[in-house]
Formats: structure tokens, sequence, C-alpha cells
């Protein structure tokens, strides 16, 4: 039988309905779908796929226990190089990594790994039961500063290999970005906190409220004992635009506008006791996948019309494409080539409009991609009620001011080599604290990168 | 953790709590805050560390019930503990160590003045005191402040206690009585904040202001408490929570600061309907 170039569709929650809720948008494969799908990839002898991710996930070999029905064992392989699946099958640009190599995809679609992905983990963490792994207990006491992708991954390889581990967590909860930055609707939180008691079952010790550079110092940690540090503390910190009236009543970062959605639970206010602002004409600016999940997140608040509004044209979007297509279908309009001169408010103080510019692509700049420049004389008022600014986000400087011997770059970056190491002996660094803002399998890939070095490091001593 | 080991009422709506936090205790300095959460859907709430105890790893804070989540705190009792606390943040307040300051508070803002006139005093500054309220039940820690202060003046609204007038007049008329400052710190509500450092603004005399706006995470990492002080946009929660309050941008930190305020109508009136507050 000659197999089918397409790859199988994920079923998806119909996009009139799910603007009315919170629930997960993408529902996974049945066993079927997944028996069909896995059945298409041909067991390369050179996997290309796996060169493609960045912590070496072993596609062919999950994959082929789908075909033979042992969905929890396809599980437990990808748990073997990444402790996250169930996160990475949901959030992972596949289409970038395992997938873009996928030799099928030369005359065809691509086997749809990340699907496959999401369904083997969902299968092992709801019928897998635990695993007692016999882990050896080794000496060597580390310190995990921040619990998100990169402090995850770099606390359980550590534990897996019998290493003492305390992770510190800034916020209340743990899992940073997966907890406040993603959405409920492409992330479950349930699944973040199993992922994040998974990680704890290998004897992770977990501190929460502690931020290291306040209430502890790395200076400290090493008094405490701690041998190494990893820092994996993410890019918190909100970009603004620098434009008049950016501080009028309804204006937010993304990052406040999710954490408030997300983390505290606004969309379910006053249950919780956290509100937001829902606003009926939002408007975000930007064009990443924060952007796509900040306006997803205002249609599902109830705006009447939510907007993108993006400086370049549809093709420079650095969003994924799932994310875009998802948006679109869920009503959401994109204002490509307009970028916000100023922020209009009435007497109160509160955001009524933007005063925007039409832009037209000039010379690639720096970034490869051409330059938007703004086409004078086509200013005009966009009428908006609340405005999100998801323009990106830089390294949070706590640590980095607060410890000696830590070299940063100038846009705030933590300096490190290729394991990770910091300019400070005994301290590595990973994840969007080191290259700005990027993706939770990269930061995955640095963690335990790192965990590797760390290792090897605590060996010596 | 975090357990109360004292509380006290100050007043009907104005609390004083001590509780076990020795990691915040041991780094804490005069001008740093804390957040905290009261329970599992509760929201984070900034509120300064009015003392901090390092050898027995305790924090003071006192808080006026404005909202849901000061009511939930004012409900807890000795022996209770918070459900999360996280500190010492923000930036140690920058104190002269010799001279003279005029230590002003309105309301509930003495209590985030208490550590700094304390820190002045151990400095061997000379601390000249003025706090207000609206009324005499409304005017607490006076004990405390007046064992850090060189001199005292008490304000009341209405006159019942003290002199009859707001802090600010009563700065007016020591410094047109010839009385000489090097600097001023002044802690309240913003209107209180407001006026005094339109007293000092003339005489070029430096004000320091401490704000109190509406924070998430406490970190820099959203941006909520921004606000203008000169041509700048500042994070209160990491570059304050004190400025120099004659670049303050009063008017939009009052707006900023009511723009949930339906929304915490709301809440209460949830919370009140499910029986979640026992008082009030």
């Amino acid at each position: 039988m000659p197999k089918r170039t397409e790859r199988l569709p994920m079923p998806t929650q119909p996009a009139d309905e799910r603007i009315e809720n919170f629930e997960e948008v993408n529902l996974g494969f049945t066993a079927d779908l997944a028996q069909a799908e896995a059945k298409r990839c041909i067991q390369c002898k050179k996997p290309k796929c796996v060169e493609g991710c960045p912590v070496n996930v072993k596609i062919p070999e999950f994959i082929a226990q789908i075909v033979e029905g042992e969905y929890v064992e396809a599980g437990r392989i990808l748990k073997e190089t990444n402790n996250l699946p169930a996160i990475c099958g949901r959030v992972c640009p596949q289409e970038e990594q395992c997938e873009k190599l996928c030799i099928l995809g030369k005359r065809g679609e691509p086997v749809a790994i990340g699907r496959l992905e999401r369904f083997a983990a969902d299968c092992e963490r709801e019928q897998g039961g635990d695993m007692t792994v016999e882990r050896p207990s080794r000496p060597g006491k580390v310190a995990i500063v921040g619990s998100g992708p990169a402090g995850l991954t770099c606390a359980a390889d550590l534990a897996i290999r019998g290493f003492d581990v305390t992770m510190f967590e800034a916020l209340h909860a743990p899992g940073g970005v997966l907890m406040y930055g993603i959405p409920e609707f492409r992330l479950p939180k349930q699944i973040v906190q199993t992922e994040v008691n998974y990680v704890l079952s290998l004897g992770v010790t977990l501190e929460k409220n502690v931020i290291i550079g306040r209430t502890l110092t790395i200076d400290d940690l090493f008094k405490q004992g701690f041998q190494a540090v990893f820092l994996g503390t993410g890019a918190g910190l909100p970009k603004f635009m620098n434009i008049p009236g950016e501080n009028l009543n309804g204006v937010y970062s993304a990052n406040e506008w999710l954490t408030r959605v997300n983390l505290m639970k606004a969309y379910d206010f006053p249950c919780w006791d956290t509100p937001v602002k829902p606003g009926s004409r939002v408007a975000v600016v930007g064009g990443g996948n924060v952007a796509m999940d900040a306006v997803r997140c205002a249609r599902r608040l109830g705006a009447e019309k939510a907007s993108i509004v993006y400086r370049r044209s549809r093709q420079e979007m650095p969003a994924r494409a799932e994310e875009v297509e998802h948006a679109e279908h869920e009503g959401i309009e994109f204002h490509m080539l307009t970028n916000p001169l100023r922020v209009l408010g009435d007497d109160k103080g509160w955001v009524t409009g933007m005063e925007c510019i039409r832009m037209e692509l000039g010379e690639p700049d720096a970034s490869g991609r051409r330059r938007p420049v703004p086409i004078e004389g086509s200013e005009f008022i966009m009428p908006v009620d609340i405005a999100v600014m998801a323009l990106g986000t830089s390294p949070n400087p706590i640590v980095a001011t607060t410890t000696t011997g830590l070299d940063t770059e100038r846009w705030g970056g933590l300096i490190a080599d290729e394991t990770g190491l910091t300019s400070r002996p005994g301290v590595w660094a990973g994840g969007d604290a080191v290259t700005g803002a990027a993706t939770v399998i990269e930061a995955m890939g640095a963690g335990k990168k790192a965990a590797e070095a760390i290792a090897c490091y605590l060996e010596t001593l | 953790m975090y357990r109360i080991r004292k509380r006290q009422d100050l007043s009907d709506i104005i609390k004083l709590l001590v509780v076990d936090a020795p990691l915040i205790a041991e780094k804490a300095e005069p001008g740093q805050f804390i957040i905290l959460r009261v329970r599992d859907q509760g929201e984070r709430i900034p509120l300064t560390i009015a003392d901090f105890d390092r050898e027995k790893g305790q924090i003071t804070l006192v808080f006026q019930i404005v909202g849901l989540t000061t009511e939930l705190l004012a409900q807890l009792e000795e022996g209770d503990s918070l459900l999360d606390l996280v500190g010492p943040l923000g930036q140690p307040a920058h104190l002269p160590e010799s001279g003279r300051v005029a230590c002003i508070a309105g309301g509930v803002g003495v209590a985030p003045l208490y550590p700094k006139a304390k820190a002045l005093y151990q400095a061997g500054v000379e601390v000249i005191t003025i706090i207000g309220a609206r009324d005499k039940g409304l005017l607490v820690m006076t004990d405390m402040m007046d064992a850090v202060s060189t001199q005292m003046h008490l304000c009341t609204d209405d006159g019942s206690l003290g002199y009859h007038g707001f802090v600010s007049g009563r700065l007016q008329e020591l410094l047109d009585a010839g009385e000489q400052f090097d600097e001023v710190v002044a802690i309240g509500p913003l209107p209180m904040m407001r006026a005094t450092v339109e007293v000092t603004r003339p005489l070029g005399l430096k004000t320091w202001v401490s704000l109190n706006p509406i924070m998430v995470d406490g970190t820099g990492m959203c941006g909520a408490c921004r606000v203008s002080v000169g041509d700048k946009t500042q994070f209160a929660c990491v570059d304050g929570p004190m400025f120099d309050g004659h670049l303050v941008d009063f008017a939009e930190a009052m707006r900023r600061n009511q723009m949930y305020l339906p929304e915490e109508e709301k809440s209460l009136h949830h919370c009140r309907c499910r029986g979640g507050i026992s008082h009030a």
C-alpha cells in the first residue's frame, strides 16, 4: 500500500465554541489517528529528525512503539531524553526542528512528530503510573534558579544522576513561563503541574517564593553548601514602545496581561481574586507567539474586536504558523504594516484609541528581514479600549546585578559558553536568560547541556 | 512557614502582624517591601516591611483594610500562616547619615515611614516627625514613632488630636517658623504626598516619597507598577518604591491606582455572598 503523502490533521475544538472558553484548542490524536500517522514514519537508519531536536528525542524508536500499540512505552522512551514531553508535544515549534528535517518532507508532508509526541506523552501520563527508577546517590549539591523549562530540565537530569538538587522559584507556583506566559488553551496548567510533579518525584526539592539576588544571593547559596548553580531565570522583563500615552489606564505589557490571565486566572474572576480589564476593542502590538497568545486571550475574555497590530508583513511574523491560523479562525483581525505612534486617552486617563501609521518594507535590516519604513501622511486612528504591548522581553537583571563576577551582554543576557558555564566558576546558565526570548525546547536543550557539564564538574570536586 | 506570631489591632481598620520570615528578615533594609497571598485563589499584594528583627527571624507588617485581600488578612489569627510571602523587594532607601530630616506620614503611611525614621535616628540624624490621620482613632504607631524621633508633631484632619489640619500644613508652619531640614521623607496616600511635595518644591528641599502602586509579580516582570518620574517611566517594584517626590507624576499615579476600583468592589461583594468574610 503506498504511503500517504499528507499528514493527519490535529482534531481541534471548533473555533466558535473555543472562543467562549479557555479549554484546550487542540484535542490530541485518538489511538487510531496516532497509529495511522505513526505508520507513515519510514524508520530511517540515520534519522535526521533526531538531529533537529535540541534534546535529541529518540524519535523513530518512540514512533515504532506507537505502531506496536505500546503507547506507554512510547512515552517512556520520550522521557529518556525529554523530561517534559507532554509540554513539548504542545508548544514546540516542530515545523522548525525535527519535522523540518523529516525525509518525507521532501516529497510531501513530514511525519506529524509533535502530534505523536503529545499522544505518547499523554498516554504515559494518564496510564503509565509511577515510574520507580532506581537512582544512585552521588555527592554533590546543586541549586537551580528558576523553575521554567531550562531549570526543570537541568534539575531533572541532575536528580536522575543522583545529585542533591534544590530548585528556587521567585513566584508562588513553579513552571516559569509555562505557568505565567502560555495560556491554558494551549498548555493546560494541570499538565504543567503533572510534569513538575514528575521532576519533583525524581527527588528535586522545590523552594517557592525565593528570589535569588534578593532573598538569597548566589554567594549565600555557595555558603549554604551548594557546589554548583544553574541560572534559568528566563527573560521576564517587558519592553514598551516608549511612545506617548503608554501609561494610560488600559495599556498592558503582554507579560502583565498574560500573568493576570494565566497565573492568576483572571478569566475566572471573581472566583479568583485577580481582575483584568477585558476590553471590547483590544489591540495587541507585536507579531510573535506571545502576541498571538495575548490576542486570543482577549477574544476569549469577550472582546468583540481583537486585533494584531504589526509593523512588518505577515511573512516576517515570528509567530508559529499554527498559532496564526488558529487566531484567524477565531476571528482575530490582522493589521499588518501598521505601527502605533501614540496611545490616545479620554479626560479620565483611559485608552480610547491608537494613532497608527502605515508602513512599507524597505531594504533588509540586521535581522535579515526587510525593514519597515513609515509611509508619510498615512496616519490614522484605530479605536481601542485596551492596548497590549507584546514587543518582546529581556532578561531580568536581578541576579546579574547582585552577583559579582557574572558577565552580561549589553542587552542584559548572561554570557555563557556552549556548556552554559558563565564567567563565574561553579555557575552555569541557560535558556532565555542567556539567549533572550526563544523557545521552550531550546531552553530545555540548554538545561540539559548544563546538567551534563555540572555533573562532570561535580565529579572532579 | 510564614507563621503569624503576633497580631494587634492598631485601630478598627489598621492591623499589625509579626510574621516568621527568617530569610526576609535577614536581608530586609528600610524601604523594602514584600508580596503576600492569603489564599489559593488570592491576589498578590505588596506591603512595606514596617520592621524586621534579624535575630528572631521576624518581620512586621502593618496594613489597612481596603479590599478583599486585606479583609482576609485581617481575619488571620496568631498561629495561622500566610500562604505565600516573598521578599525583600525594591530598593533600600538612600538615607542621610547626619543632619536633620523631617519624617512625615499620613494614615497608614506611618508603617512604611517607621523603618526609615528608625534607621535615621539610629544613625544619629535629628528626626522631626509629623504624623497625621483623619481622626485620633486612626493615628497609629505613635509610641513606636516617638521612640525614634527627636520631635513629634501629631495632626488630625478633624482636630480631635494635635494640630488641626493636614501634615503638609504642619510642615508649612514649621518651615515658616524658620525650621531647617536637609531632607524630607513623606509617605502616605497620594494626595498627602502630593500636597507635601508642593510645600517643599519652592524651597528646593529634597523630598522622598514611597509609592504603592498596583503590582502583580513585584520583580519587574509585569510593569503594572509603572510610574512617570521626570521624563522616565520607572517600575516602582524594582526601581522604587522610593522616588524623588518633585519628579513624580502624581496625577498619573492616582488614576492608575484607581484602575480596578469597580473590580475590587465586585470581588468583596462576591466573597461576602459566599460567606468568605465573617465580619465587616
